[in-house]
């Protein structure tokens, strides 16, 4: 008897919404971890400007900022691909043209990230290899 | 006959499916009803509120400007003068950890079995997320940076 592969999707009995269901779960968690360290860092604030430009001084290392290009990444991923979610849900005849739904959300977040990447990266790039770009 | 051919082929037709015109779940089930119906709610309104806090926050902050290498004091009492921004920040805050820490519970529902395991992680999220939120709400509403006169233009 053959291996059993998967009807419909890439893994194990998956169904088309894994991957962004997957994305959707990891970009969440990373954002609600990340948060839980911002809510901190920026109540310092209130402690004076001593303590608070010593925390924000931790951002002006380009590790650093190749994370914050994550998270930014990990916001924008979630909130595009939760507007696919409440589409689905609210307007569940639209699960029809779920494919198409699902290569417009990759799309919008790709290339909502174009210009960020650019952004963001020409920061990155000078702090790490001090490029003028 | 008919009555024949009709059993021959009936078990290669697909069985009606209940879930919907693809035949399978394209995301998360919609809870019946109760609490489970009121937090799957709630999920998706804060998430149209959160559309433009959070995404308008992380465009202004992190990649509009400067990104983060202009903050610091300064900048945040400068920010901070404006009782919008500060009514942003204290929704954004309060919505964010809403939002992020039903996510946990529904996501500790599925990995964590053990009922008393699901109850101590549930429980440390929402003990983490309360003193955040106090800890945010005050600093975000006692601010006042003229209690260092001289660092804040």
């Amino acid at each position: 008897m053959a291996k059993r592969k998967s009807d419909v999707g890439t893994l194990y009995k998956g169904s088309p919404g894994q991957w962004s269901w997957m994305a959707h779960r990891i970009t969440g968690v990373a954002v609600i971890l990340f948060l839980f360290a911002h809510v901190i860092d920026t109540a310092v604030v209130g402690w004076g400007p001593n303590a608070y430009n010593r925390v924000t001084a931790v951002y002006h290392n380009w590790v650093v900022r190749l994370l914050e290009l994550g998270l930014v990444a990990a916001v924008l991923y979630h909130a595009i691909n939760g507007v696919k979610i409440m589409i689905l849900d609210f307007w569940p005849s639209t699960a029809r043209h779920f494919k198409v739904l699902s290569i417009l959300t990759s799309a919008v977040f790709v290339l909502s990230m174009v210009p960020i990447v650019w952004i963001m990266g020409r920061d990155i790039l000078d702090l790490a290899f001090h490029w003028n770009l | 006959m008919a009555a024949r051919t009709d059993t021959r082929i009936a078990p290669e037709q697909p069985p009606p499916s209940p879930r919907g015109v693809l035949g399978y779940r394209a995301g998360r089930e919609r809870p019946a009803g109760g609490w489970e119906l009121w937090t799957w709610l709630f999920m998706r309104i804060s998430g149209i509120v959160l559309l433009f806090l959070a995404v308008g926050h992380v465009l202004i902050m992190h990649v509009g400007g400067e990104g983060v290498s202009r903050v610091n004091f300064a900048f945040v009492a400068t920010r901070w003068s404006s009782p919008f921004w500060r009514t942003w920040d204290w929704a954004l805050l309060s919505l964010a950890l809403l939002h992020g820490i039903n996510g946990l519970r529904v996501v500790v529902q599925d990995y964590v079995r053990p009922v008393a395991w699901r109850f101590a992680v549930n429980m440390l999220f929402y003990v983490v997320g309360f003193v955040l939120f106090v800890l945010g709400t005050v600093v975000v509403f006692t601010f006042d940076p003229s209690r260092w006169p001289g660092v804040a233009r």
